[in-house]
């Protein structure tokens, strides 16, 4: 991307983030948000989140990859280190040792 | 110095005391992306600036894997709006306790309203006894954040140009996803986006511009609001 557009990008990006993070405190006393949606926004960092992980994960070059691919492994590792301690720098850092011995 | 300012500050103290636990767990992850920022071709300058235009953690990852991958700038503006959509949530939670200052307040607070500013404030400010202060309670807490990831960000940006660009750091990005998203996965529901989420972005890995994420993610959202309006209903009856 040149840097003409990842400049703008950036702009509208934080343009975006800040306007979402100003919407209800400006619109307080104005304007209330449907119960569904309210009830709906918790789900969007874990289904986004999901969607991003698990194929970098499974997909290598537009097609599944093997069982034994390293990352998959990796990263399954991670994922049972975050289920039982919930920390983020052991989660990461056992994901990284796991890729480690496995190459 | 009334006793009023004397209390706004110790508020201000309070939410960044707050914040410093939680410093702990994102100094790495600045780290890490500042790091992968320069590994997906951003220069140094922008990798920084990313921290304080966007000043959001996991949308600024998305934005350098996307980058790395060349993905139009329509597709990542739409990435980084959906991965920050919970900040709307954040936003209705606290406008209660700021519905009385004046624009360049809620503006301020608005711009430093992160996921960890967020956790780290609100339970203090729900107290009571700190109703009248509360605003000061998240700019504490706020600026905390900004600063942790201002610096950490740096220290991964100067530590990045270093390494040997074999390693294999963009795994850091999954891994990182990971670590933010397994903790949230409390029960059924959120479990079922998950999956469908997962499931639905692999069969429509090969879509052009990436749109079978932001199509997944969006499909995983319904499913899983529907469950809950469901079982919203059923709780009331």
């Amino acid at each position: 991307m040149s840097d003409n557009a990842l400049f703008w990008v950036m702009v509208i990006g934080g343009l975006v983030t800040f306007l979402t993070r100003l919407s209800f405190i400006a619109l307080e006393g104005k304007y209330t948000a449907p119960e569904n949606f309210k009830r709906a926004l918790p789900l969007v960092p874990v289904a986004a989140l999901s969607a991003l992980i698990v194929p970098d994960l499974l997909v290598s070059q537009g097609m599944l990859t093997q069982l034994d691919n390293p990352r998959l492994i990796a990263g399954g590792i991670a994922i049972l280190v975050a289920w039982r301690w919930k920390n983020a720098t052991i989660t990461i850092l056992s994901g990284f040792i796991a890729l480690f011995l496995l190459h | 110095m009334n006793v009023h300012q004397r209390t706004n500050l110790a508020a201000f103290w309070l939410g960044a005391r707050a914040l410093l636990p939680l410093l702990i767990g994102v100094a790495p992850f600045g780290i890490i992306y500042g790091i992968v920022a320069l590994q997906g071709g951003l220069s140094p300058i922008a990798a920084q600036l990313m921290s304080s235009v966007v000043f959001a953690g996991s949308a600024q990852f998305l934005f350098a894997q996307l980058a790395g991958m060349a993905a139009p700038g329509a597709v990542i503006v739409g990435a980084i709006g959906l991965i920050n959509l919970r900040h709307a949530l954040y936003s209705a939670s606290v406008a209660p306790y700021l519905a009385h200052l004046p624009p360049r307040w809620k503006a301020l607070l608005a711009y430093l309203l992160t996921d960890e500013a967020y956790a780290a404030a609100i339970t203090p400010m729900m107290r009571e006894e700190n109703r009248h202060v509360a605003h000061w309670i998240l700019l504490g807490a706020g600026f905390a954040l900004w600063f942790g990831w201002q610096l950490s960000t740096a220290a991964g940006i100067l530590l990045g140009a270093q390494l040997p660009k074999d390693l294999p750091l963009d795994f850091a990005l999954p891994l990182t996803f990971i670590a933010i998203v397994v903790p949230l996965i409390t029960d059924r529901t959120r479990f079922i986006t998950a999956l469908i989420a997962g499931t639905v972005a692999v069969a429509l890995t090969n879509l052009p511009y990436k749109t079978g994420l932001v199509i997944s993610a969006l499909a995983a959202i319904s499913v899983g609001g529907y469950m809950l309006t469901q079982q919203a209903k059923r709780e009331k009856t």
